[in-house]
């Protein structure tokens, strides 16, 4: 994996100072039935190739941020703010 | 032909030339019994099992590299049944005891070697957990000790003992654990379940399951489309991809563990010890190499290679626990990808789909489970029904809340 990740607060940073929690995925609603939260804390696409995470700036800026990795090559292609709304969309 | 010492005199008389190739290279058939997906340890032993114990030889265990080239050949070779739930416990002795006499069963020398397996302790609270998983695993009739701090200071008088921060207080050791030659496990149950009549088939890879009226039909390969009664999925890391194929969606991440081994030392350790801060294992291969690791890297990956941030972590981990460890050079690392389940447990069940079933979520440790995964897999696929000690090991615990989670880390596989 590329081992630098760019932060889009702090610039390119080692791997070592951040945490991975996993998947970004949208969280259902309270009300949502088991079903919809059984696939949202259990299941997984678990893709070969692209796939959007949430990881933690621990050692930097503290912020959520959303890294899209390849899970094969292991390329960072985007890192956002969790937070950012224009681009959470997309 | 069998193997003996009797065998091996008679080829050497006769200058070695008369060995026959372990199994054969058979091209598909149209139809099997049963199709078995994935070549690694727990797919042959599952045809091995199908064959010796339930009698179905109709069985073709397709693999898309060579035999042996996932992680039944890149794990570091450690057997044990220290586990502390009751949904696992019996399961991996079940295993441990398979161990015990399988090289005698399949015929083939795969260098079981009870060493021992011992787990270090460096805090009150660590050591009260430890003791604890010893109690329930002698209340399931396994063997297990606590040994303080002088009685591993014989066994191991090279261990940091005094380090500041982790000091080494005791530690939980299993006599009948120990390490067995991965590549000799695949390659003998290869053996066994092939001269059984099992076709092995290898670089055929599965990139399709062909359904009708809710049935799995048969599989595309990338040798063609060959048909089956049942089809039997045992794909280790890529069991998120192949079940895809049938519209199934795992609890299951994929990650990748690395692994390390030194140059060939003199006898040096002659047991598996394990360090219970961060994580850090590591035995002496007959070879004399070292072979060592920790944690998986913390990230979703098919990659089958990590990072340089894990390598440092398991370097300063292992010299932490043995100082001299310093002086030694590393002659290679590789890595391989886990199924990591959300509970750390594997599953072994049938699925939505009647005769299409499910073996998966191994982990770092399935290469201990192997005979038993083996064994019970085939138990289903033959009788329809779980082997009792597999029985914890559903597809719908997550659903029903009975999950099986031996570190309490929750649906988090990244710290399993
Ligand atoms: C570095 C490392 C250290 C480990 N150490 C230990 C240890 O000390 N003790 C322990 O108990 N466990 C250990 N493990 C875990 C253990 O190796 C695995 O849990 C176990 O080997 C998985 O089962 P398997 O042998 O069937 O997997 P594999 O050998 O990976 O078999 C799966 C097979 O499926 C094939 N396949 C995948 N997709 C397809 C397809 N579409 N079509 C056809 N074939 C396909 C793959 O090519 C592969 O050969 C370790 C793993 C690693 C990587
Ligand atoms: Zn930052």
């Amino acid at each position: 994996m590329a081992s630098l990740v760019p932060c889009p607060h702090c610039g390119l940073r080692p791997k070592e100072e951040f945490t991975i929690k996993g998947a970004a995925l949208p969280r259902p609603s309270p009300d949502a039935g088991a079903d919809a939260w059984l696939d949202h804390v259990y299941l997984r696409d678990n893709p070969r190739g692209a796939l959007d995470e949430f990881w933690h700036h621990t050692s930097g800026c503290r912020r959520w941020l959303i890294v899209s990795r390849d899970t094969f090559s292991h390329e960072i292609s985007a890192c956002r703010d969790a937070a950012d709304p224009a681009k959470e969309r997309s | 032909m069998r193997y003996s010492a009797l065998s091996i005199l008679m080829n050497g008389l006769r200058g070695n030339r008369s060995w026959k190739p372990a199994w054969r290279e058979p091209e598909p058939k149209a139809h099997y019994d049963v199709i078995i997906v994935g070549g690694g340890g727990h797919g042959l032993a599952t045809a091995y099992y199908l064959a010796r114990e339930f009698g179905i030889t109709n069985v073709a265990v397709l693999e898309k590299g060579y035999l042996g080239s996932g992680n039944v050949g890149r794990n570091t070779t450690i057997i044990r049944s220290n586990y502390l739930l009751p949904g696992n416990n019996p399961f991996y002795e079940l295993s441990l005891k398979l161990w015990e006499g399988l090289e005698q069963d399949f015929n083939f020398n795969a260098m079981v070697s009870q060493r021992g397996v011992l787990n270090l302790c460096h805090s009150d609270g660590q050591r009260d957990a430890f003791i604890r998983r010893g109690n329930a695993m002698r209340l399931h009739g396994v063997d297990a000790e606590f040994l303080d701090r002088e009685a591993i200071r014989r066994m191991l008088p090279f261990l940091g003992f005094d380090n500041a921060r982790f000091p080494i207080m005791g530690g939980l050791l299993q006599r009948r654990g120990g390490t067995v030659r991965h590549d000799a496990v695949a390659w003998g149950f290869a053996r066994g379940a092939d001269m059984r009549g099992v076709d092995i088939i290898q670089n055929c890879e599965v990139t399709g399951i062909r359904q009708e009226g809710g049935r799995v039909t048969g599989v595309e390969t990338s040798r063609g489309f060959i048909a089956c009664n049942k089809l039997a999925l045992a794909a280790a890391g890529n069991s998120s991809r192949v079940a895809a194929m049938a519209g199934m969606k795992l609890p299951i991440e994929s990650h990748v563990l690395q692994a390390f081994v030194s140059e060939g030392l003199k006898p040096y350790i002659d047991c598996v010890v394990t360090f219970g801060v961060g994580h850090f294992y590591i035995s002496q291969s007959d070879k004399g190499g070292l072979v060592f690791g920790g944690d998986i890297d913390g990230y979703n990956s098919y990659a089958q290679r990590g990072n340089l941030a894990m390598v440092e972590h398991v370097i300063e981990a292992g010299k932490t626990m043995i100082p001299g460890l310093s002086r030694v050079r590393v002659l290679r690392s590789w890595g391989g990808i886990m199924d990591m389940s959300m509970d750390g447990s594997p599953i072994i069940d049938r699925t939505h789909i009647d005769n299409l079933y499910l073996n998966a979520g191994w982990c770092y440790g399935g290469f201990k489970a192997t005979p038993a995964s083996g064994f019970c897999f085939a138990h289903l696929l033959a009788r329809g029904a779980p082997q009792e000690t597999a029985a914890a090991f559903r597809l719908d615990r997550f659903a029903r809340g009975y999950l099986i989670d031996e570190d309490g880390s929750g649906a988090q596989p990244n710290l399993h």
